[in-house]
């Protein structure tokens, strides 16, 4: 699979000041694909993006993106490669235009390219009507929304999109994702660093769990989930004791608990096989159910479960 | 050969042009010098100034017309000091990270921003010497017209090799700095010797020795004495002293204004090509 990666990182170590920010890690992001760095702030994720991105010198290990070493040859790193910042990091008194004109002049756009791209990607992030306007005149999500089209100004091979939707409402967040995916259909490398559960279940192919500058887990958003084994179904019958004696006996059931709301009841396999099952053995008893209700472990769990703490107890 | 830093110098007229306080008070101020502290300066130096007469022959300049060539160096150098302030608030807001990862030189970013400093002065140039004109101050005397705009070409050529000097020092501290408050405190430490430890406002001659060694190697005072030389000629007499310049005199001070931008130029390159901006 050596071709496919675009991104390989090896024991990569970052300390400021005699603090580690990141502590050896190891990654490889596939061709294509929309990979995140899940973690609270402070886990070590900008920094990364930051020697990613060739913004801080490589300390400690290898780092190669789009085929190239970004300690030796990190002019070819720039080319290859567009970052949308994580704070609005646009100059308040340039037009929606020249914000991108600017931005093709770094990288020595020929101009006639440079106009063409300019109009179709402003069309793409609706932001065309826009275009005269100042971006301090401009909302929250349009400020993100043009950053994202400057990042793609270049045709990067690999987007970087560090907390892509941080502090925007709910309606724009999934607007920003419908733009991350269609980038990543027409053929961009996403790499993207969040520390929203649901934005990293959402969007990625493949999650790495960050945490204390250290990767804890890799997969799939499903991987991680499954991985876990912990569905739950919570159950309200007409007879809660006895019910939860009949269940007792199954053996992919963990652990039944009652509560006045009723029985929940931990599942070491896939919680969509067994509860036919469950209400099968319920019923058989002549038990009657009123309600039934499956819980997936959402990525809240996998990364309790993980890194032994509650992600929004971290200050992110 | 590559032009990025155009861009960068694009975007800092741009700049330039929209903060329309800054525009203004760029504009104003030397303005300002000349019409209040020319005016009241000149009425008082002047009358001093009769008790020691011109020797015969000698071309006397009046003290208004002296301090012009001040006021356009003192402009330039006040300009020159704060050029670098954009790069401060670029680095603050997160704006340098775009320049510092795209494959443009870094040099580029000094470059741009320092021409664009530059092209300020020279702005401010042209406005003091047409000011200064309406106001009386007699820049060119009697030269004919072609010796008048190899005069003006000789003027920016000083106030340009000057700007940049100090731009790319003001360039370099910014880079090194976390705020502007720090930037200010140093520009106005500089700029109290810099500026009377020079020949801007009076002549040198009357300055005890240590002073007057100083002066020497202030580039204030070549660039003060290139544009004299080439609004007012080679000789003439102001404020009680007679000055006589030579081309060669002329020629050093040019060289030494490019000499010290050359080291600013490295010093300047050296910050940027080790600055960690994240």
């Amino acid at each position: 699979m050596e071709g496919d990666d675009i991104i390989e990182v090896r024991d990569l170590e970052h300390t400021f000041d005699g603090f580690a920010a990141v502590r050896g890690i190891s990654f490889t992001v596939r061709k294509g694909e929309i990979f995140s760095f899940l973690g609270p702030n402070g886990a070590g994720k900008s920094t990364t993006i930051n020697i990613l991105t060739t913004l801080l010198p490589l300390q400690k290990g290898t780092v190669r993106v789009a085929g190239y070493d970004v300690a030796r040859e990190p002019g070819r790193v720039r080319e290859s490669i567009g970052i949308v910042f994580q704070d609005d990091v646009l100059d308040r008194d340039l037009t929606v235009r020249e914000t991108m004109e600017f931005h093709g002049r770094l990288y020595s756009i020929p101009r006639d390219e440079r106009r063409r791209r300019i109009d179709d990607l402003l069309r793409v992030v609706e932001l065309g009507p826009k275009r005269d306007e100042r971006t301090k005149n401009l909302s929250g999500g349009m400020k993100r929304r043009l950053q994202i089209a400057r990042g793609l100004m270049t045709r990067p091979e690999v987007l970087f999109l560090d907390e892509p939707t941080q502090g925007l409402d709910p309606q724009t967040r999934m607007r920003m994702w419908e733009y991350i995916r269609q980038v990543n259909q027409s053929g961009t490398t996403i790499f993207l660093t969040t520390h929203y559960m649901e934005e990293a279940d959402m969007l990625s192919d493949r999650i790495s769990i960050i945490d204390d500058g250290k990767i804890i887990v890799s997969g799939t958003p499903e991987e991680l989930k499954n991985a876990l084994g912990e569905d739950v179904v919570y159950l309200e019958t007409e007879d809660d004791r006895r019910a939860r004696e009949t269940l007792r006996g199954i053996g992919e059931i963990r652990s039944v608990t009652e509560s006045p709301r009723g029985l929940s009841v931990t599942i070491s396999a896939d919680g969509s096989h067994c509860l036919p099952q469950i209400i099968d053995a319920v019923r058989g008893a002549g038990i009657g159910i009123s309600s039934v209700n499956l819980k997936k472990p959402t990525m809240d769990d996998v990364f309790v479960h993980y890194t032994g703490r509650d992600l929004r107890d971290t200050g992110a | 050969m590559a032009w990025e830093f155009l861009t960068v110098y694009w975007r800092e007229m741009i700049r330039f042009v929209r903060f329309r306080t800054q525009l203004l008070a760029s504009l104003l101020q030397p303005a300002l010098w000349m019409a209040f502290f020319g005016v009241a300066m000149s009425s008082n130096l002047d009358r001093f100034a009769s008790a020691i007469p011109a020797p015969s022959g000698v071309f006397s300049v009046d003290y208004l017309t002296f301090m012009g060539a001040g006021v356009i160096a003192m402009t330039t150098l006040f300009t020159s000091l704060f050029g670098g302030i954009s790069l401060l608030f670029d680095k603050n807001w997160g704006l340098m990270r775009e320049m510092l990862a795209s494959p443009m030189p870094r040099t580029h970013i000094m470059l741009g921003v320092s021409l664009s400093g530059m092209t300020k002065s020279f702005i401010q140039v042209t406005i003091i010497m047409a000011f200064g004109l309406l106001m009386g101050v007699q820049f060119f005397p009697g030269f004919p017209a072609v010796r008048i705009v190899l005069s003006i070409l000789g003027i920016f050529a000083f106030v340009g090799v000057f700007s940049l000097g100090f731009l790319l020092f003001s360039s370099t501290i910014s880079m090194r700095l976390e705020s502007p408050e720090g930037l200010q405190g140093i520009i106005t430490l500089l700029t109290l010797p810099l500026f009377f430890v020079s020949n801007a406002l009076y002549p040198i001659q009357a300055f005890p020795p240590i002073l007057q060694a100083l002066s020497i190697y202030n580039p204030l005072t070549h660039l003060v004495s290139g544009v004299r030389y080439f609004a007012l000629g080679g000789d003439f007499f102001a404020v009680g002293a007679h000055y006589t310049t030579t081309t060669a005199d002329v020629l050093a001070s040019f060289a030494y204004l490019v000499a010290f931008a050359a080291v600013m130029y490295f010093l300047a390159r050296q910050t940027f090509q080790k600055a960690v901006v994240t």
